[in-house]
């Protein structure tokens, strides 16, 4: 039967997605414990998740969090950072530390037939962690360079001076490396106290998916972190959410902010200001008002800026999710020469899917299918299974919530998505960021009406 | 086809065989900009390529390298025959849909992504001076994928028409599905939608020869804050012998804080902010590459001599028992890390694919892993020895702007744009 090319081929139901059963544990210590099976593959994830990140650095301290979880794998007991490193590279192990601003969440990958051996070193580096002083010396030296490379990066550069024009003292205010200042300050000290702080057996949950069944992976959790005692007078900690409670600016510093930088070819932007917390029940409206406004490729954003423009490679729109108030923001690098059209061309489509110009009911039923459809896809590895779990608990979500998030998509009006976006943008408060060629872009900066840029010099 | 009904998705993965290496000069970055092209719309879905299948939950790209260019779709498995049209259509019927606007506005959004990933970012063009320095300027190797400025200004709507007549249809693809459906009925609906497509005749090789009989030594000058030197060699193409010892050798020098550059460049005496390596294995050969960033306030000479010392010794003693074991422990490890997704950039279906139009053999899997467990001590030595030789590389140092003297004596000053 030959095809007919007349019409696109009708897409068929979609096909049920079933979360693998979450088993919950707590070991005698405290310590959470979850257990997914996950059997497409003879791998096994471990993520050890424990509530406080970026956030949690003390003012003047900004990086220690992250420095912290950095001299994790720089040595335990009799090992020095090299023995680490081969003994993870013996079991072919995947190894990652993310500070995020609520959470640090420590990652080890490893094929099934290791897992007691991936999380032995797991539980050694987390709990037991030498920091030696020469160690931490040189950890610290190689933020500090790494500081100075930022330099050469506009999109690491407009992302810690939007953080700072948003959040202004706000703990959420920094990137999570710090500062060179801060860092500078630092003392082998800071990082010991924060290890004590942070990892608590009653802080931190284990997340184990993979090729094993439910008990094998509650005995490899148990093996590994049975034994850990909570620190000395820290029995009954308090969970703080800490920077999540700090009320956060009510505008942003500056309304336009230009970081010079000579001769580049292409303007960064980031457009945006605080918007809501990753708790707010508008969430799913704002998930589908942001896939139809600048979320993916067919977004207004994309379409305009790229598509019909030609200004830029690719321009998104995000909510950057955090427990407290996260920025939306539109990010985009864009042809030089048209800096000023591309931002008022952005600041047009932010504001009119306000009211002005409303989602249609196409763009909505675009943006749900998108998130729900493929949604499955989002479960592949264990890993990813694993970093999911985890996400429940840093936002207090049921186990059912991924199986519940596709009729949550699903039942957003366009009224929930005009409203939702009404209530959390707004164009008055919108600060314009450009890290770009200044004497090239000023001259056209003044048609936008966001008053006389401020220029701001590389701080560090 | 490969079946794995774990997630209730399906790859659509498609190859063609052609890359920047099928570019004459003065035509660079043409492949990947009628890769663009592939996205604006066939004659009978003629609009964007991205709504109907974002509509369907389908997740998309493309991408185009020296050797070839793909395509691919991962769809919830009820939108399966809608990805598979929308493939065969743009393969079949591309033509009547391009119009000079949508050429001229993808000339301008590839001009930005050149802007974005290699003219604004630091070090971005230092690929560019290398492979411009490994390759005679004839070699299909020495322009980079997404060719020159002055080049894509210069394409016209005419040239597309002839290169997509040459290269895309049938005799010069493959066609790979990996997922949640019955093998049968993949084969019956990729004969569906792409058997009527005629066949087209398989476009002539491209052969070229490479090789250096001397060590180059040229500078480059960028804004950044840091010099660091990359050095460059010829090697085997990609799976033909010493291809995967170079790989193994990659990790052994500079890869994680064992390797011995890492540990002593940068671990040890923190003259450096990293190090690493890698064999760019590409079909008609390859080349080893090894990038060192100073620290502040060190110069490059002291990490090249390091680098020369450590090599040499590679190549007089090969490796120690433990690093082979590491080696291959990581190199199996990563081959079953491969195995966990049906789609995407080096998802399942895309090794299908690579294997079938570089080896011949879809299933080629087993043996590619074979190659590295087979590979011992003496093979490394030998490798070395005969591929990371001191006087047959490209040296190159990069170095902020107005300060040249800090690059390794001898340098030639080059331009890229």
């Amino acid at each position: 039967m030959p095809v007919d090319r007349t019409a696109l081929p009708e897409v068929g139901r979609d096909p049920s997605f079933f979360f693998p059963r979450i088993e919950r544990h707590r070991l005698a210590n405290g310590m959470a414990v979850r257990t997914v099976e996950h059997r497409s593959a003879p791998v096994v994830s471990f993520v050890l998740q424990v509530k406080g990140g970026s956030g949690a650095d003390e003012s003047g301290r900004e990086g220690v969090t992250a420095l912290t979880g950095d001299m994790l794998d720089e040595g335990t007991g009799e090992l020095s950072a090299i023995d680490v490193s081969e003994l993870l590279a013996r079991i072919g192990a995947e190894f990652d530390i993310e500070v995020g601003p609520d959470a640090t969440t420590i990652t080890l990958t490893t094929l099934a037939r290791f897992a007691d051996r991936g999380a032995g070193a797991l539980a050694d580096l987390t709990m037991r962690p030498s920091l030696h002083q020469n160690d931490f010396a040189r950890v610290r030296q190689m933020r500090l360079d790494r500081l100075r490379q930022i330099r050469d990066l506009p999109a690491a550069l407009a992302e810690r001076a939007f953080l700072k024009v948003l959040y202004g003292a706000h703990p959420y205010g920094h990137l999570s490396i710090g500062t060179i200042r801060s860092l500078d300050a630092m003392v082998v000290g800071d990082v010991e106290r924060c290890h004590e702080a942070l990892f608590q057996p009653a802080l931190a949950t284990l997340v184990v998916v993979g090729d094993l069944p439910h008990a094998g992976l509650l005995a490899t959790a148990e093996r590994a972190f049975g034994g850990w005692e909570a620190g000395a007078g820290e029995t009954g900690i308090e969970e703080t959410t800490g920077a999540a409670d700090v009320p956060v600016p009510l505008a942003p510093s500056a309304r336009l902010v230009v970081i010079p930088r000579e001769h580049a070819t292409q303007s960064h932007l980031r457009i945006g200001h605080l918007a809501a917390r990753r708790g707010t029940p508008d969430y799913p409206a704002l998930l589908v008002m942001n896939a139809a406004l600048g979320g993916q490729f067919v977004s207004r954003i994309n379409l305009k800026l790229r598509e019909e423009k030609g200004y830029s490679y690719g321009a998104r729109t995000g909510f950057d999710w955090r427990l407290g108030p996260g920025p939306f923001s539109l990010e985009a690098s864009v042809d030089t020469n048209a800096t000023a059209d591309a931002i008022a061309d952005s600041l047009a489509e932010l504001s009119a899917i306000r009211g002005p110009r409303p989602a249609s009911e196409p763009e909505l039923a675009l943006a749900k299918a998108t998130l729900t459809r493929g949604y499955p896809r989002n479960f592949e590895k264990a890993q990813q299974v694993a970093r999911s779990v985890c996400q429940l608990i840093l936002y207090d979500l049921p186990d059912s919530y991924f199986e519940s998030f596709v009729p949550l998509v699903s039942g957003v009006s366009s009224e929930d998505v005009t409203r939702a976006a009404a209530r959390h943008l707004d164009p008055t408060k919108f600060a314009t960021l450009i890290v770009g060629d200044q004497h090239t872009i000023e001259g056209s900066l003044g048609e936008l009406g966001l008053g006389e840029p401020i220029v701001l010099a590389q701080e560090d | 086809m490969h079946e794995d009904h774990h997630v209730p998705i399906v790859a659509v993965n498609l190859w063609y065989h052609v890359g920047s290496k099928n570019e004459q000069p003065g035509m660079t970055g043409f492949a990947h900009l009628f890769e663009h092209l592939m996205f604006e719309g066939s004659e009978h879905h003629n609009s964007g390529y991205f709504p109907p299948l974002q509509q369907a939950g389908a997740q998309l790209n493309g991408s185009t390298n020296t050797d070839r260019t793909n395509y691919w779709e991962v769809v919830p498995t009820s939108a399966i025959d809608l990805a598979l049209w929308m493939e065969s259509d743009r393969m079949g019927y591309l033509l009547p849909a391009l119009t000079e606007e949508r050429f001229e506005t993808q000339r301008a959004v590839v001009l930005n992504e050149r802007r974005q990933n290699y003219e604004n970012r630091p070090y971005g063009m230092a690929l560019a001076a290398l492979t411009a320095a490994l390759f005679a300027p004839d070699h299909p190797y020495h322009w980079m994928t997404i060719g020159s400025a002055e080049d894509i200004r210069a394409m016209a709507l005419d040239d597309v028409q002839a290169f997509f007549r040459t290269y895309y249809h049938p005799a010069n693809a493959s066609l790979a599905l990996a997922g949640n459906l019955e093998t049968d009925e993949a084969i019956s609906l990729a004969e569906r939608y792409f058997g009527d497509i005629p066949t087209g005749t398989r476009p002539a090789s491209v052969v070229a020869e490479a090789s250096l009989d001397r060590e180059v030594r040229i500078v480059l000058e960028d804004r950044v804050e840091l010099p660091r030197l990359y050095m460059a060699w010829h090697s085997p193409a990609m799976f033909a012998p010493g291809d995967a010892e170079l790989d193994l050798l990659s990790d052994l020098l500079a890869n994680g804080k064992t390797s011995r550059l890492y540990r002593s460049l940068v671990y040890e005496r923190r003259v450096a902010l990293d190090v690493s390596a890698f064999q760019a294995s590409r079909e008609m050969s390859s080349f080893f590459l090894l990038v060192v960033t100073a620290a502040p306030g060190e110069g490059l000479d002291g990490l090249a001599a390091t680098i020369d010392d450590e090599l040499g010794r590679m190549s007089a003693d090969g490796p120690t028992d433990e690093e082979m074991a590491r080696a291959k422990a990581q190199a199996e490890a990563c081959f079953v890390y491969r195995l966990q997704t049906v789609g995407g950039f080096g998802g399942k279906s895309d090794q299908l694919n690579a294997y079938n139009i570089l080896k011949g053999d879809p299933g080629f899997f087993s043996r590619d892993l074979a190659r590295y467990q087979d590979a011992t001590g003496p093979s490394l030595q030998a490798a070395a020895r005969t591929w990371l030789r001191l006087d047959r590389r490209i040296v190159l140092s990069v170095v902020p702007r107005g300060q040249v003297a800090s690059a390794l004596a001898r340098s030639a000053l080059v331009l890229v744009s």
